[in-house]
């Protein structure tokens, strides 16, 4: 059940060391930064690779501080890290696709100046989510929240033009808002309980610790937080700005990645595991679902520009996502962790592409492009495979995992939310075909008669994602019933009851250190 | 600041010169015996911070004490956390991450926990050099606002 993980300080270490390494060799090796980013990146893809391999739930102690005993229990007074089906999926995802973003960044970036800070903020963004999906307490999760969130906001306005502060700087203010609701909600926890490691206090609310409304008054604060960072439909008012607004293989970072760590992983995991999830919190799921589905589809009609209307896409797919949280059944869960897995790899495919085409054509407005894929095939290729990924077109991963929210629901017996989920799809394969006939068919624009492909760098990382879509479609019996589903039964066991409560505090407790 | 660094006057550049080194030695002491009295690395990394504004702030921005440390604050800033973490990981080869790998000495001593005081002494680094450079980047807002009025008024 559970085994030794004194390795796992190394997923946060790694990324950490070779972010201010870059900072270090600025004067020395300045062209080294974006080959340590590759490099930090990969051995990460080793790490999660490793660690996906494993089963059960690995535990680390920082120092060795274990759990103490304590009247007839024991609790955690140190710094835990813990890995369980749950981090193992996301910790596999921000390997993938930051391994992706920085060979993207070798040649994309190339031009611009400033390079050492940009590698320094995209570890420290690597970091600090590795970080959030590892820790073991609350403050903790909150730390690396925010080491995430801020070197997000510098990623944002990495690029110093009008805009890009302006999106930052909305991004900054709205994203503060989101960390101190979480850390009044935390607090309220801790003035409750005197504790902090997840598995003390699920432990001791399950046996009714926390009075009712403290406990209502935390998950309050803690759903304001987490659909905040998770960009949900009245709380999405940052993304659309802020994710166009950052280069674009930070766009892949932030869109395919942080809304997902930050916001799904977190709210899984302090909800599920932590604070309980009712009935009353179900249908706030499926309300904020059902909102963001639909919010995000239509506000994406009305735009032009290529980037936005992925931005607008990313609150859509939450959508589905908080949609299949708010399902009382282990295939909800499931099915929801399969879509965020998949969001992120064909959103953050799109991204790529879109600065990919954004490099080609100079513009990001679809009306002005046109006919890449007679100069560039393997960009369009890359741009195509993920746009069917994500209008959920049959062999790729995003028609499976719609298809699973949309059995989960049925099976529910929600046939409203099913009908609506149903028909966001739809709106979101209407909006792809017509992104596709802009960009990539119809006829070339003259100005765009010299275009030339770009370098590998550029487009087979994109390439490699669609790839990865593809697989993780047709091979959704491994991947669906093995790191997906160790994921769900992570956080809710299979049939009735919470025993994946239970088994985290046991594997939590249980592995004291000599 | 006056004009282009030039500094102020003689009598506060000689003072400055003189408890420059006083401020120096504090920090490092307050950050050394972290462990044993109130302080720590954040604290004395401020008070060292804090001595080269004022280093700054007395010869101007562009000679002094100040310059070699304005110049490199990047890198310090980045060694100090990578000493951090170089400590920290050294804990693994007994098996833990931030496991106190060096001898416990004798109690209420210096070297009661060195483990810590090496601790202590990166975080100084760290803040030392994030807080001065957070002081150059606002002098540097400064100056950029101010730039479009330097015709209109005497300076």
């Amino acid at each position: 059940m559970t085994g030794m993980g004194s390795y796992l300080p190394l997923f946060v270490v790694l990324p950490l060391a070779a972010g201010f390494l870059c900072l270090l060799l600025k004067g020395v090796a300045p062209r080294a930064a974006p080959w340590l980013s590759v490099v930090s990146m990969l051995g990460l893809l080793a790490l999660a690779g490793s660690a996906v391999g494993g089963g059960g739930t690995e535990v680390a102690f920082a120092g060795g501080w274990g759990p103490r005993a304590f009247g007839d229990g024991a609790f955690v007074a140190g710094i835990a890290l813990v890995l369980d089906g749950l981090s193992r999926l996301f910790l596999l995802l921000v390997a993938l696709v930051g391994t992706a973003a920085a060979i993207y960044a070798l040649r994309y970036l190339a031009p611009e100046p400033g390079r050492p800070l940009y590698h320094l903020l995209f570890n420290l963004l690597v970091a600090g989510m590795n970080g959030a999906l590892l820790a073991g307490d609350l403050f903790n999760l909150y730390v690396f929240v925010e080491v995430a969130s801020l070197a997000s906001y510098g990623l944002v306005a990495y690029r110093p033009g009008g805009t890009e502060v302006e999106a930052a700087f909305k991004y900054l203010v709205l994203g503060t808002v989101a960390s101190t609701g979480i850390l009044l909600g935390i607090a309220t926890l801790y003035a409750a309980t005197g504790m902090l490691n997840m598995a003390d206090l699920a432990a001791a609310i399950a046996a009714g610790a926390v009075p009712r409304p403290a406990l209502a008054f935390a998950a309050g604060l803690f759903v304001l937080g987490f659909a905040t960072k998770t960009a949900a439909m009245p709380f999405h008012a940052w993304l659309p700005d802020a994710h166009p607004s950052a280069p674009a293989p930070i766009s892949a970072m932030l869109s395919g990645l942080l809304i997902k760590t930050l916001g799904i992983y977190a709210l899984v995991r302090v909800f599920f595991l932590v604070v309980g999830v009712d009935e009353r919190m179900r249908l706030l799921l499926t309300l904020l679902g059902c909102l963001s589905m639909w919010g995000g589809v239509l506000l994406a009609q009305a735009q032009d520009d290529l980037k936005r209307i992925l931005a607008f896409h990313s609150v859509s797919q939450m959508g589905y996502v908080l949609v299949a949280l708010g399902i009382d059944s282990w295939l909800g869960v499931a099915a929801a962790l399969f879509h965020a897995v998949n969001h992120g790899l064909f959103k953050s495919a799109l991204f790529l592409s879109a600065g990919s085409l954004e490099r080609l054509s100079g513009t990001r407005r679809l009306s002005e492009m046109g006919g890449i894929f007679q100069r560039a095939p393997a960009t369009a290729v890359g741009l195509v495979g993920s746009c069917l990924s994500i209008a959920g077109v049959p062999p790729f991963n995003g028609f499976w995992s719609k298809l699973l929210i949309l059995i989960a629901l049925v099976s529910a017996g929600q046939y409203l939310v099913a009908l609506l989920a149903a028909g966001a799809a739809l709106m979101t394969l209407v909006t792809f075909v017509k992104v596709q006939r802009k960009a990539v068919f119809g006829p070339l624009p003259a100005r765009l008669a010299a275009a030339r492909e770009l370098p590998a760098t550029m487009y087979l990382p994109v390439l490699a994602l669609v790839v990865l879509c593809l697989l993780s479609g047709l091979l959704w019996p491994v991947g669906v019933d093995g790191v997906v589903g160790a994921a769900a039964s992570a956080v809710r066991a299979p049939g009735e009851g919470g025993s994946a409560v239970e088994q985290y505090v046991e594997a939590v407790h249980g592995s004291r250190t000599p | 600041m006056r004009e282009d660094g030039d500094g102020l006057s003689v009598i506060v550049q000689v003072v400055t010169r003189w408890i420059l080194v006083l401020i120096v030695v504090y920090g490092l002491a307050v950050a050394s015996f972290g462990h044993l009295t109130p302080g720590g690395g954040f604290a004395g990394g401020v008070v060292i911070a804090c001595g080269f504004v004022l280093a700054t702030l007395a010869f101007g921005g562009r000679s002094g004490p100040a310059r070699a440390f304005h110049r490199r604050v990047a890198q310090l800033e980045a060694a100090g956390a990578l000493a951090f973490l170089g400590v920290a990981a050294l804990g693994w080869t007994l098996g833990h991450f931030m496991q106190a790998w060096m001898p416990r000495g004798s109690g209420l001593t210096l070297a009661s926990a060195p483990f810590l005081v090496l601790l202590n002494l990166a975080i100084l680094l760290k803040v030392g050099a994030g807080l001065f450079a957070g002081f150059m980047v606002l002098v540097l807002f400064d100056r950029l606002t101010d730039a479009p009025r330097e015709g209109e008024g005497g300076a």
